[in-house]
C-alpha cells in the first residue's frame, strides 16, 4: 500500500482530533462515532494492523475507512511535521485497498457505479444535466472567456441548482463572458478519488481533460470547492492545465473589492468554511470580502473557522453514502447548532455539499425558524437584510 | 464471558457498544510499549446513571471493567489486563459549572484538558487550571486520578492536590461524592471532612470509577514569560530548583536535558504577573536567587529569543508529543519517578547511564512539583514502533530505570503494571496489606481494571 511506510510513526496523541484551540472534538468521524478507531490515529493503527494481518478486512473496517470525510483537519493540527502532509493520502490509499478487495461499503460501490455510468452519483439523465439553465437561456461553451462547470450537485440537487442559478444570474449581470457545456459536462471525480477509486477517478479526469482541450477552455469557474480542488491541483498532475477559479473568487471580482457602509437595520450572518477551499487551498478570504461588501450584513465568526472549520460531514462522498448522518452528533447538526449559538440569522455556504448536508441538518435540528442556510451567490443576489 | 452486548446495548444505545475486532485491537494497547491485552468488549456511557447500570451488570456477571479517560498514560493502565469491558468515558464531557469567585470547575470526568482550556479561554479568561504537557485530548479526570502535574504545579503541587471533590460510582454500583459537594451544594475543598479522596486517586481505576470532579482553577494572568538558567555542574540543579522555588514566583519550573546537548542542564522558569512591573519584579527575583551560582562561574542565565520564547509558554508543549517522532518510529515511553529534589545529579547520572548501555538517546525532562517538595524526574526512551527489537530494547531500559528509581529512593509514577510489582516488593507490607483490605472490601468481586495493583 502506498504510504504504508508512515502509519507507524503515528503517535496517536490526538491532536488531529482537534482545531488548534482545542475547543470540541474536530474530526468529523470521531466527533460522531466516539470510539478510538474512527480517529485519524485509529485509522492509521488499523491500517498498520490491516497489512500486518492482525486484524481482517471488515465491513466495520471499511466503514471506518469510508467515514473519513478527507476534511483535512488532521493534515492541519497534526504535530509531526515528517508526515503530517501524507495523512489523507494514506486513508485515500487505504481505501484503494479495499477497493481493490471490493470490500467497500454497498453504497460506496453504488456512488463508483453511478459515476462510472450516468456520470453523476444519482443515475439522472445527462441530457437533463443543464436544465437548472433554461430559464436562463445560457450559451454553451464556445470560446467565452470562462467555462462555468457547475458539477454533479450543480446540475442535479435541488439547493445546488439554485447555487448554480444565482451564480450564473450574477455573472450574466456583471458582464462575466461564460458558457457551460450542459449535457457534455461530466463528474469531476474528486470524491472518487478520495474514496480510492484511482483508475475511475484517472478515467474520469483524462476524459473530462480532453473535452475541456476540445472545447478550448482555459479558464474554469466551479460552483463546488472540490472540483474546484480536483482541476486546480489534481488534473495538473495528468496534464490538464487550466486556470481554475472559485465562483467566490469571481463574485469578489464583481462586488467584493470594497467595504460595505451599513446604516439602518443589519442582520447577523456567519460564514461556514468549505474545506476544499480552505483547508486544501488556504483561500479563507474570497467569501468574506463579498459578504463584507454587502450593506446591512453583519459577519459574525464561529468558535471554529478557517482553518479550524468544522467539517459539514459531506466530504469523501459521505453526501451520498451518509455514513455520517444521523444522530445528534452527526457534524452537520453540531455545526448548525455552532452557527446558531453566534446568534447569526443565516448560515452562509460556498459549497453544493455543505448546503445540502445543513438543509438536512437544520430540519433534523428543527431551527429552520431561527436560522437559514443560503448560498453566497444568494446572498448576494437577495441583497441582504 | 456470558454475552452481555444486548443488556449493554439496553444500557448506552447500540452504537455505543462494540465486540468489533477493530475496537477490540484499538483498546488493547496505548502509545507506550506494554503488550497488547484484549477487551471483549468497549461501551461508551453518556450518564452516571448508564455507569451505575453497566457497573451493577458487571457485578452481576463477575464481568472485569477497566475505566479510560484519554488513555495517554503510555504505560498501558487502560488495557484490560484481564479482558471484560472497556469503558470510554468520553462521551461524558460536559463542563458543568464555574465558581469564578471561589475558582473551581466542576466536569464530567470525559472533559478533556483541551476542551476546558477553551473553555476557560472563552468564557472566564482571568482563570485557567494547571495543564499538564500530554496532548490536549487527555482529560481532567485522568490526570487527577494519576497524580499528575503540570503547568502550575509549581505553586499548586499535584494535580490531585488541586481535586476538590468528586463523584464516584463505586465497584458495587453505588454513587457516592467525596469533598464538601457531599455535604454542601459547593465542591469547594476536601477538607474539613474525613478525606476519602485517597481511595480513588493513584489506585489505576481498581477502586471505583469517577463520573465528576471539581478542580481548583487560579489566575490566569496578562504578562507570561520564561527565564532559562544553564549549568554543566548537575550537582547545583537541586540547589538551583530549591533558590527558585523559594522566591515564590514560578508557577512551573523543568529542567531539560537531550544527548542534543549532552553535559548541560537547562532550568526553565515560567511566570506571569498582571502589569509588566510586576513581571519585571518577579525576573529580578528569580535572576537574584540564582546570582550565587553566576558568582561562583557554575551557571548562567540563557537568552531565550523571542521567537523561540512562544514555544516554551505553549501550554501543553507539542515539542515534548513531538518526541515520538525522534526514531522516525511513532512511539516513546517514560518513566517519571517522583522524588525528592536533592536525587536530581544521582538520578541525572543513572539516566546518562542507562541510555548508555542500551544504546538509546537520552532525554530527560523534570517538572518540581511544589515549592520544591518534589520532582516527577521523566526518563523517556523513544522507540521505533515497527521494530519489535527495538521496543524489546526500550522495554528493558524502562524495567531497569524503575529498578534503580525505587533502589535511589523514588518512586515511578503511573506505573505500567510490571513496575506496579516492583513497587510492592519495596512497599511497607502493611501497607500493601492495608490496600488489599480497603480494595476487597470497595470492590468484594474483583471487577475493578484487575492486574493491577496485584502481585
Amino acid at each position: 500500500m502506498e504510504y504504508a511506510e508512515i502509519l507507524h510513526r503515528c503517535f496517536r496523541c490526538g491532536f488531529c482530533k482537534l482545531p488548534s484551540d482545542y475547543t470540541d472534538i474536530n474530526c468529523p468521524s470521531y466527533l460522531k462515532f466516539k470510539f478510538e478507531t474512527y480517529s485519524p490515529g485509529g485509522r492509521m493503527w488499523l491500517l498498520k494492523a490491516w497489512l500486518n494481518k492482525d486484524i481482517k478486512t471488515t465491513p466495520r473496517l471499511a466503514e471506518i475507512l469510508f467515514s473519513c470525510t478527507a476534511c483535512g483537519n488532521c493534515v492541519e493540527h497534526c504535530v509531526f511535521p515528517a508526515f503530517k502532509e501524507d495523512l489523507l493520502n494514506a486513508f485515500i490509499a487505504g481505501k484503494g485497498e479495499l477497493v481493490n478487495e471490493k470490500a467497500i461499503p454497498p453504497k460506496v460501490r453504488d456512488y463508483f457505479e453511478a459515476i462510472y455510468l450516468h456520470g453523476n452519483p444519482f443515475k439522472r439523465l445527462r441530457k437533463n444535466r443543464a436544465n437548472w439553465a433554461t430559464e436562463l437561456n445560457l450559451e454553451s461553451f464556445s470560446g467565452q472567456t470562462y467555462l462555468f462547470y457547475v458539477g454533479c450537485l450543480g446540475s442535479y440537487d435541488e439547493n445546488g441548482q439554485k447555487m448554480a442559478y444565482h451564480t450564473a444570474k450574477l455573472m450574466i449581470d456583471g458582464g462575466v463572458s461564460f458558457g457551460i457545456l450542459g449535457d457534455k459536462e461530466s463528474c469531476d471525480g474528486n470524491e472518487v478519488r478520495s474514496m480510492g477509486e484511482m483508475e475511475l477517478f484517472k478515467h474520469i479526469a483524462e476524459k473530462n481533460i480532453q473535452e475541456f482541450r476540445n472545447a478550448g477552455v482555459e479558464n474554469i469557474i466551479t460552483l463546488s470547492p472540490h472540483a474546484y480542488h480536483s482541476f486546480k491541483n489534481d488534473y495538473s498532475q495528468l496534464g490538464g492545465h487550466f486556470n481554475v477559479y472559485h465562483y467566490s473568487h469571481i463574485l469578489k471580482d464583481l462586488i467584493g473589492k470594497k467595504e460595505a457602509v451599513t446604516s439602518g437595520t443589519s442582520i447577523p450572518v456567519t460564514f461556514h468554511d468549505p474545506c476544499y477551499l480552505g483547508r486544501h487551498n488556504n483561500d479563507y478570504q474570497a467569501a468574506r470580502d463579498v459578504l463584507r461588501a454587502i450593506p446591512g450584513i453583519e459577519l459574525v465568526e464561529m468558535d471554529r473557522t478557517m482553518n479550524n472549520a468544522l467539517c459539514c460531514g459531506g466530504g469523501g462522498g459521505n453526501f451520498y453514502t451518509d455514513i455520517l448522518g444521523g444522530g445528534p452528533d452527526s457534524p452537520a447538526r453540531v455545526r448548525v447548532r455552532e452557527a446558531l449559538e453566534t446568534g447569526a440569522e443565516v448560515l452562509v455556504v460556498a459549497c453544493p455539499q455543505c448546503i445540502l448536508m445543513f438543509e438536512d441538518a437544520i430540519k433534523s435540528e428543527g431551527i429552520s425558524e431561527k436560522l437559514n442556510v443560503m448560498d453566497l451567490s444568494e446572498v448576494v443576489q437577495s441583497g441582504l437584510p | 464471558m456470558k454475552n452481555i452486548d444486548k443488556e449493554l446495548a439496553d444500557i448506552v444505545g447500540s452504537e455505543f457498544v462494540s465486540n468489533h475486532p477493530e475496537e477490540k485491537f484499538i483498546y488493547s494497547r496505548d502509545m507506550g510499549t506494554m503488550e497488547p491485552a484484549f477487551p471483549d468488549l468497549v461501551v461508551m456511557p453518556n450518564t452516571t446513571e448508564e455507569i451505575q447500570k453497566i457497573v451493577q451488570l458487571a457485578n452481576r456477571e463477575e464481568i472485569p471493567i477497566t475505566p479510560m479517560g484519554g488513555g495517554l498514560t503510555l504505560s498501558g493502565l487502560v488495557r484490560p489486563l484481564k479482558g471484560g469491558i472497556v469503558m470510554d468515558l468520553k462521551r461524558m464531557n460536559r463542563i458543568i459549572a464555574v465558581n469564578e469567585k471561589s475558582r473551581y470547575v466542576i466536569t464530567e470526568a470525559g472533559t478533556s484538558q483541551g476542551m476546558l482550556q477553551a473553555y476557560l479561554k472563552k468564557h472566564h479568561p482571568s482563570l485557567k487550571h494547571s495543564v499538564p504537557d500530554a496532548p490536549p485530548i487527555a482529560t481532567i479526570a485522568g490526570n487527577v486520578l494519576i497524580h499528575g502535574s503540570g503547568h502550575i504545579s509549581q505553586s499548586g503541587g499535584f494535580h490531585s492536590e488541586m481535586l476538590n471533590g468528586m463523584e464516584v460510582v463505586m465497584p458495587t454500583g453505588e454513587v457516592v461524592r467525596i469533598g464538601s459537594c457531599a455535604t454542601s451544594p459547593y465542591w469547594f475543598s476536601r477538607a474539613p471532612l474525613p478525606d476519602l479522596a485517597g481511595l480513588f486517586l493513584g489506585w489505576a481505576g481498581t477502586t471505583g470509577i469517577v463520573t465528576k470532579l471539581a478542580i481548583k482553577l487560579y489566575p490566569n494572568r496578562l504578562f507570561n514569560d520564561v527565564k532559562a538558567f544553564v549549568t554543566e555542574d548537575s550537582e547545583q540543579v537541586a540547589e538551583v530548583i530549591h533558590r527558585v522555588t523559594g522566591t515564590q514566583v514560578a508557577e512551573d519550573v523543568n529542567v531539560v536535558m537531550s544527548s542534543r546537548m549532552p553535559g548541560f542542564q537547562i532550568v526553565f522558569m515560567t511566570y506571569s504577573a498582571d502589569t509588566k512591573e510586576e513581571l519585571t519584579w518577579k525576573r529580578n527575583l528569580i535572576r537574584a536567587s540564582l546570582k550565587k551560582f553566576i558568582d561562583d562561574n557554575v551557571g548562567g542565565f540563557m537568552v531565550v529569543l523571542p521567537v523561540l520564547k512562544g514555544d516554551f509558554l505553549e501550554v501543553p508543549m507539542k515539542n515534548i508529543t513531538q518526541f515520538a517522532d525522534e526514531m522516525q518510529g511513532g512511539g516513546f515511553e517514560y518513566i517519571g519517578a517522583i522524588m525528592p529534589i536533592e536525587l536530581f545529579s544521582e538520578a541525572y547520572r543513572t539516566g546518562i547511564e542507562i541510555a548508555d548501555h542500551f544504546g538509546i538517546p537520552h532525554f530527560i525532562i523534570v517538572r518540581v512539583v511544589g515549592l520544591g517538595h518534589c520532582m516527577m524526574f521523566a526518563y523517556a526512551y523513544a522507540f521505533n514502533r515497527a521494530d519489535e527489537a527495538d521496543i524489546k530494547k526500550v522495554q528493558a531500559a524502562l524495567e531497569d530505570t524503575n529498578r534503580k528509581v525505587l533502589q535511589m529512593g523514588g518512586i515511578p509514577w503511573k506505573a505500567e503494571a510490571p513496575a506496579q510489582k516492583q513497587i510492592i516488593e519495596h512497599m511497607d507490607p502493611n501497607t500493601f496489606a492495608l490496600m488489599n483490605r480497603i480494595r476487597a472490601v470497595l470492590d468484594p468481586k474483583g471487577i475493578m481494571n484487575p492486574g493491577n495493583w496485584e502481585v
